[in-house]
């Protein structure tokens, strides 16, 4: 017993270093797997107060830039409104419902906005902070878009504030389809450009062309259909094997993001119960 | 100023330019990622024992990482380079006792040549460790090679830039106290 102890005193240091090294790791690892770690909850509080701060400064200089991105929107909603549709023979009148929230439909999707307090693109693991927390209703496993395109999903939540695994992540994937075919296929990021991410699993037999636009599905439980992912900048080659490499170029452009929508699934709880136990229920 | 304090205001300082300049930068190349957070721990005082060298190295890395969202992952490799501080001062050192006589290592203290190989040598330690434990979860054997390279030279490069910038003045004292 001595002798341990006279071991642990002589080596003290090198146990010390050895010690802290497994807790970094422990911490490093095992919040890969969960997105969860000791403490994260309540230093994204304290970090989004100091990120809040430097935003204020930021979002003044991005404020022409932020401006015209809202313009863009306002324009392609104002597009979408009733009085723009005409119908053209005045006995049989087309006449569109635009109360969608009837007696018999219910509603799926809520949208929250939020202000975007930090973002990276400059890392192989991209985050965005937003300055809406589970006060506000945000929880994790949310979709969340921009102006443009989708943007990410929540996956960390403190009490004022979130944290979002930004499209530019190794580890975010979403399904997603080409508008022309309505073929799916999966959205990963190769960690290598922040200007363009990939699409996979797209069958060698579907005709993919330059410019074809990438829009997400109702089986993502993350996102409503039909919203814009981005745009097919280049096929890449790869003879052995059946599926297409697509680059697609994201909608969003990731370096002035200043504010993103935050997508409530209302009966994200509900699906993923049900095939939880469909699942128990096979095995 | 007291050492203390000193070393409270660039602990603050390193941090945030680390994270609100350096990380805010559009990459150059995936390669390329500028650190110089670290440099914190290469001008801490000679007088720290190895155990608090050890754990300050620690607490600062995971300050920084819970900007990132990566715990862990600083914290790991600047521990690893506190912890190696003392052994690489001991081989480099010039003069006998020069780290009695000055406060914290520098040009000065420790003249040109031994400084930058001190320098280097934990660069290249913290880089290639930080790099292998992103390429565990992530990327091949060429991005590993070719991210500590790179970001090695362009951190060097930022070092040279700060100490010409921020000239670290030193006395010699005298042992006999």
């Amino acid at each position: 017993m001595r002798n341990v102890f006279l071991f642990i005193r002589r080596h003290f240091n090198f146990l010390f270093f050895l010690v802290l090294q497994i807790i970094a790791l422990s911490f490093l690892f095992r919040f890969n797997k969960f997105h969860e770690a000791a403490f994260l909850n309540v230093s994204t509080e304290i970090t989004g107060r100091v990120n809040e701060r430097y935003n204020n400064i930021e979002y003044y200089f991005q404020l022409k830039k932020t401006n015209e991105s809202l313009v863009q929107e306002n324009l392609r909603l104002r597009q979408q409104l009733k009085e723009n549709y005409e119908a053209p023979d005045s006995i049989r009148r087309l006449i569109h419902d635009t109360i969608r929230v009837d007696s018999n439909s219910v509603i799926k999707y809520m949208i929250l906005e939020a202000k975007v307090v930090s973002n990276t693109t400059s890392q192989q693991a991209n985050y965005l902070t937003i300055h809406r927390g589970f006060a506000q209703g945000v929880r994790p496993n949310m979709g969340v878009t921009g102006p443009q395109g989708i943007v990410g999903s929540v996956v960390n939540v403190s009490k004022n504030f979130a944290t979002v695994q930004s499209m530019l992540h190794y580890q975010f994937r979403v399904v997603a389809k080409l508008k022309h075919s309505n073929e799916t296929g999966t959205i990963e990021w190769d960690g290598q450009s922040p200007l363009y991410v990939t699409l996979k699993n797209i069958p060698r037999s579907v005709r993919v062309e330059k410019g074809d636009t990438v829009l997400t599905t109702q089986v993502s439980s993350l996102f409503p259909a039909n919203l814009m992912v981005g745009t097919v900048s280049e096929i890449v080659p790869d003879n052995t094997s059946n599926f297409y490499t697509l680059k697609v170029r994201p909608a969003t452009n990731f370096g002035n993001i200043e504010y993103v929508y935050v997508i409530d699934n209302l009966q994200y709880d509900e699906q993923r119960m049900l095939e939880d136990s469909t699942r128990k229920k096979i095995q | 100023m007291s050492e203390l304090l000193k070393n409270t205001i660039r602990f603050i300082l390193f941090i945030l330019v680390q994270v609100f300049i350096l990380f805010k930068m559009p990459p150059l190349h995936r390669f390329v990622t500028p650190y110089l957070y670290y440099l914190y721990i290469l001008w801490l005082p000679f007088s720290l024992s190895r155990a608090s060298l050890t754990f300050i190295g620690f607490f600062y890395g995971l300050c920084l990482d819970y900007f990132t969202k990566t715990p862990g992952l600083h914290a790991a490799a600047c521990t690893l380079i506190a912890y190696a501080r003392p052994f690489v001062i001991s081989i480099l050192i010039s003069q006998e006792g020069a780290d009695k006589n000055y406060v914290a290592p520098s040009i000065v203290s420790m003249g040109w040549a031994p400084y930058a190989t001190y320098v280097i040598v934990l660069t290249l330690l913290h880089h290639t460790y930080l790099v292998l434990l992103e390429w565990m979860n992530f990327g091949s054997f060429m991005y590993f090679l070719g991210k500590v390279v790179a970001s090695t030279a362009i951190s060097l490069l930022l070092i040279l830039l700060t100490e010409l910038l921020f000239f670290r003045k030193q006395k010699f004292r005298t042992n006999t106290i």
